[in-house]
């Protein structure tokens, strides 16, 4: 059943790379990403056994992630197969710097997507964390080729710089791994097996000051991965010359796969006892991510940069969340799928703005209310969610994490905290309002015939932000909190 | 070490002239030429010392000076230099500090020298070989470092004397990487290919004979057997390392030891004829790694 | 024994201190081959006594395809990309050997500081393995060239083995082909980027590609 979850994507992936008709390989992706979604509720409802020895299971953390990628890779597969629908043209002309290109094969970008799906998977369920670091370097080799799908330069030195920095932050993940299996060692010679349940089962016997340099080492390059400041670079040029369906999926779902690595560890830090010394970094690395997304989105006048910092920020607020422990935790389990949700529907509507606009520099956009309506809309209500505004999801998370901090007697967290949040409210708000209000430009006369996926996709994704914000459900609830228990 | 021996002193003062005729005779050869006779270096010195000197008049005492101060510090440091199993003249704690000052004192003489004639080419190559040797030397102290270190004495005679085969059996990474800086030191200590080319004819190219352009006569004898000598010092270091065989008789060591010379002298040959010489900007990096490597020996 | 294994990372670190100082693309993908093949030899040599097959097959197609496949690919990118040799780097070549050796000197430190409750056969397993690693780091940091910056992640991922086969790591065989398979498809598809930068740039300078760097 779990090996399914991923043997399920990948087969689709190869068999995607053979399929020379574009309308049956559309039904492929739709019919593997409803599928797949399927077997990961239905997992809710009976827990998969274990497979592979143990190497391969679901625990509530694990589940929770799968899920979240799954259900926004359904939405992001409807998106693209309308969205692949309207790039069907050989040549475009790049609205930038006006030069012509072209669009890498329909066949290897969906194949592309659906590895992608799979790695992501087995990040997911992976209980052995050499097997994690091997999937999570699946996903960078699986999605590289996602953000080189408009073939011109820029999208090039975004890809060139996303698979060196993250393989290189990967590298020193598997350098963090090693010293991780120096620190199970015994002196008697025995070792704990690289398995999350045995390592938490046995934390108390590790060697700290060999933990504590392999959590260093797996925060840097897991990381990396993750879009922590400073090892972020790569993080907004691949966001921003993607194809917005593929930004989302990074941003919603690749963001979370790598957190999830340093969640596993931070696990087994929190089992045995020895979480001081990964909260303090992880306050620290989560703090400083925020200032830089706060520094570098003040001013930033492309949108899609914009959000890719935003991306950055979101992420610290996870990692700030995590280190304060206690109930900022469930705040920054939550704020997970808070994050996802509402980012993934920002680039898809983002991506219909780029359509529409041919611009990604939001002062040359106005008046989007008008000329988009429904996509107008959801880009105000994916500001005020990802801004921490009531009633949408990411407030309730926020709030969560920042009563964490008073909790604890953090005040000066707290307080850098807010202030950050404010900045960034206030440097998004101002180019993100300019977009929707006023008139639009002479030379946007009425938007072209576009497919109604488009708004209906990330329609269902802002109500599901909204939803979030007023219910969670309890099953949800009940999830989230055996997520946050073993992580502190 | 009060029982020195003159014995190395000697061979030295004799036969160094005979190793810059074995590289030029392997060249030969390897040219396809048949080359000029083992003895023509002797030839050339008594050539040279029975003309007459001219001494441009720009120049002072100084320029006369240099190849005799340079000849004298090479011949001292000589008297340190062990060989082939038999102890140095002399010997003391930390001598091979010495040893290495006394060549930069006759380095700094002839180029001293050098500089007194004003001329712009032998300025030049002047300041060629002071950045070059400033390069060569901390890889030298390094590599003689390492040999301290690994054998544990503090003067050259005991150092080399303790250097045998059952050194090189369980410490033959260190030795081979003391040995290969020094023998990139050796090559740019003695304006060999692929530092510097001992015939070239192109002023703008070379290093170490431009310096010396305006000695002629008997100081260009001193400065040609001066250079021979410290070749000779540097390869007696090189083979007391290479070639530790300590067979008990001290001819036989002795024997071997100029086999080893020998050897070394056909190996350099056979560099010179087989590479090019490095571009100028490269050499600084050559010595770069000559200092690495003894680095390396000096760490492990 | 142990002399093998010093002879061998001692030409490790040289290898190392090769890709730092060589300009020819050409020394530098041979630098890492001979590397890859060292690691495979050391990886068995530091098991004898307690060899298996898996023991020994690892290894082995590890050194295979770090030794042979890997550096085929490389040369086929570095002259479909038609370069020879990196032109201008960042910081110059005899400064590079001077970090390498400060490198060297960083390891040696960390090697020492650091207590293992298995000693390593050589005091110079965990040093040589960090020192490849930071080379593989400077060369990143330090080279424009595309091709040169995938052999220092080589180097990098060279080092982190290196590391392993020090302290003995046991890891299950299906997780050694797993990064071993990532290493290879890795390069793989850095090999097809840089065939398309070569082709979109005309030459594989990534400096050139840093057009909206300003604008980060």
């Amino acid at each position: 059943m779990i090996a399914l979850l991923i043997i399920l994507p990948a087969g689709a992936g190869i068999f995607a790379l053979f399929i020379g008709s574009d309308r049956l390989r559309r039904i492929l992706l739709l019919s593997t990403a409803i599928t797949q979604t399927a077997l990961s509720i239905t997992a809710w409802m009976v827990p998969p056994a274990p497979a592979l020895g143990g190497w391969l299971a679901e625990d509530a953390l694990g589940r929770l992630i799968e899920t979240l990628t799954s259900v926004l890779f359904l939405a992001a597969s409807f998106y693209a197969v309308a969205y692949l629908r309207e790039e069907r043209r050989q040549t475009h002309s790049d609205f930038e710097e006006g030069f012509l290109f072209s669009n890498a094969r329909e066949a290897s970008f969906t194949a592309c997507l659906l590895f992608f799906l799979a790695a992501m998977t087995l990040v997911a369920v992976s209980q052995q964390i050499a097997l994690l670091w091997v999937a999570v370097e699946a996903t960078t080799l699986a999605s590289a080729p996602l953000i080189y799908f408009h073939r011109h330069h820029r999208s090039l030195e975004a890809t060139w710089k996303y698979l060196l920095i993250c393989s290189v932050g990967i590298a020193l993940a598997l350098l963090g791994i090693f010293f991780l299996a120096v620190a199970a060692t015994n002196p008697d010679g025995s070792t704990i097996a690289l398995m999350v349940p045995d390592l938490r089962a046995n934390a108390h016997r590790l060697n700290v000051p060999w933990f504590r340099a392999a959590f260093l080492l797996l925060l840097v390059g897991f990381g990396t991965k993750m879009g922590l400041a400073p090892f972020h670079t790569w993080l907004p040029d691949a966001h921003s010359e993607a194809p917005s369906v593929a930004s989302a999926l990074l941003s919603g779902a690749l963001l979370n796969c790598a957190f999830l690595g340093i969640l596993r560890v931070q696990e087994i830090s929190v089992a045995g006892g020895i979480a001081g010394f990964s909260d303090k970094l992880l306050l620290i690395f989560g703090l400083v991510s925020m200032g830089v997304a706060a520094a570098f989105i003040s001013g930033q006048t492309d949108y899609k940069r914009m959000l890719a910092y935003s991306s950055v920020e979101h992420m610290g607020i996870l990692a700030v969340g995590v280190g304060l422990g206690g109930a900022a935790v469930f705040g920054a389990v939550l704020h997970v799928i808070n994050h996802s949700l509402t980012k993934a529907m920002l680039f898809l509507v983002a991506g219909n703005f780029l359509a529409v606009y041919r611009t990604k520099n939001s002062t040359e956009i106005s008046g989007a209310l008008r000329v988009l309506p429904v996509s107008g809309v959801l880009w105000l209500v994916g500001l005020f969610a990802i801004t921490g505004s009531p009633p949408f999801g990411p407030f309730l998370s926020e709030l969560l994490i920042l009563k964490g901090a008073l909790d604890h007697g953090q005040i000066l967290v707290a307080i850098v905290y807010l202030v950050l949040l404010a900045v960034i409210m206030a440097a998004m708000a101002a180019p993100a309002l300019a977009m929707a209000q006023g008139t639009p430009g002479a030379h946007i006369s009425s938007p072209p015939e576009r497919s109604l996926t488009l708004t209906i996709v990330p329609a269902m994704l802002g109500i599901a932000i909204l939803l979030m914000g007023i219910y969670v459900p309890p099953v949800l609830t009940r999830a989230l909190r055996e997520a946050a228990l073993v992580l502190g | 070490m009060s029982s020195g021996s003159l014995l190395p002193l000697i061979l030295a003062v004799v036969l160094a002239p005979l190793m810059q005729a074995v590289i030029t005779r392997t060249k030969s050869v390897l040219a396809g030429r048949i080359g000029q006779p083992l003895l023509q270096p002797y030839r050339d010195l008594w050539k040279l010392l029975r003309k007459g000197a001219v001494y441009s008049q720009t120049t002072t005492w100084i320029f006369q000076m240099g190849p005799t101060v340079g000849l004298a510090s090479v011949i001292l440091a000589m008297g340190l230099v062990p060989f082939g199993g038999s102890p140095a003249l002399s010997g003391f704690t930390g001598d091979f500090v010495l040893i290495a000052y006394l060549m930069a004192a006759g380095r700094f003489f002839t180029v001293v020298a050098a500089l007194d004639t004003g001329s712009s080419f032998e300025g030049m190559g002047a300041s060629r070989e002071v950045t070059f040797s400033a390069l060569a030397e901390p890889a030298l102290f390094l590599g003689l470092a390492a040999l301290v270190r690994q054998t544990g004495h503090l003067s050259l005679s005991p150092v080399l004397a303790s250097v045998s085969t059952v050194t090189w059996r369980h410490a033959a990474p260190i030795l081979s990487l003391t040995l290969a800086g020094l023998i990139i030191v050796f090559l740019a200590e003695n304006a060999r290919i692929p530092v510097d080319d001992p015939t070239t004819h192109l002023e703008l190219t070379m290093i170490h004979e431009v310096m010396v352009l305006d000695h002629s006569g008997p100081d260009f004898a001193l400065i040609q057997y001066g250079a021979a000598l410290k070749m000779w010092l540097f390869a007696a270091i090189i083979i007391g390392v290479a070639a530790p065989w300590h067979f008990g008789n001290r001819w036989i060591d002795l024997g071997a030891a100029l086999g080893g010379m020998l050897v070394l002298g056909i190996a350099t040959g056979v560099i010179e004829s087989s590479m090019a010489r490095l571009r100028l900007l490269r050499v600084p990096q050559l010595l770069l790694v000559a200092i690495v490597l003894s680095a390396l020996a000096l760490a492990l | 024994m142990n002399q093998l294994i010093n002879s061998i990372l001692v030409l490790l670190v040289l290898t190392g201190f090769m890709l730092l100082s060589s300009s020819r693309l050409a020394a530098c993908i041979r630098a890492i081959a001979i590397q890859g093949v060292l690691l495979g030899i050391l990886a068995i040599v530091i098991q004898v006594g307690q060899l298996s097959v898996a023991g020994v097959l690892l290894p082995l197609s590890s050194a295979i395809v770090k030794g042979f496949v890997l550096p085929w690919l490389l040369f086929r990118a570095m002259r479909e990309a038609d370069t020879v040799r990196e032109v201008e780097p960042v910081i110059s070549y005899n400064l590079s050997i001077i970090a390498g050796t400060a490198a060297l000197g960083v390891s040696l430190w960390l090697g020492h500081r650091l207590t293992l409750s298995n000693q390593p056969p050589s005091s110079l397993l965990v040093p040589a393995a960090f020192f490849t690693s930071l080379v593989g780091m400077i060369v990143i940091a330090s080279r424009q060239k595309a091709l040169t910056q995938v052999l220092g992640y080589l180097a990098l991922e060279n080092g982190v083995y290196a590391f392993g086969a020090a302290v003995a790591l046991r890891l299950p065989i299906l997780v050694e082909l797993g990064i071993l398979l990532d290493v290879f498809v890795g390069v793989f598809v850095m090999g097809i980027a840089i065939f398309h930068i070569s082709r979109e740039f005309d030459h594989i300078d990534t400096d050139k590609l840093r057009a909206r760097t300003a604008r980060l």
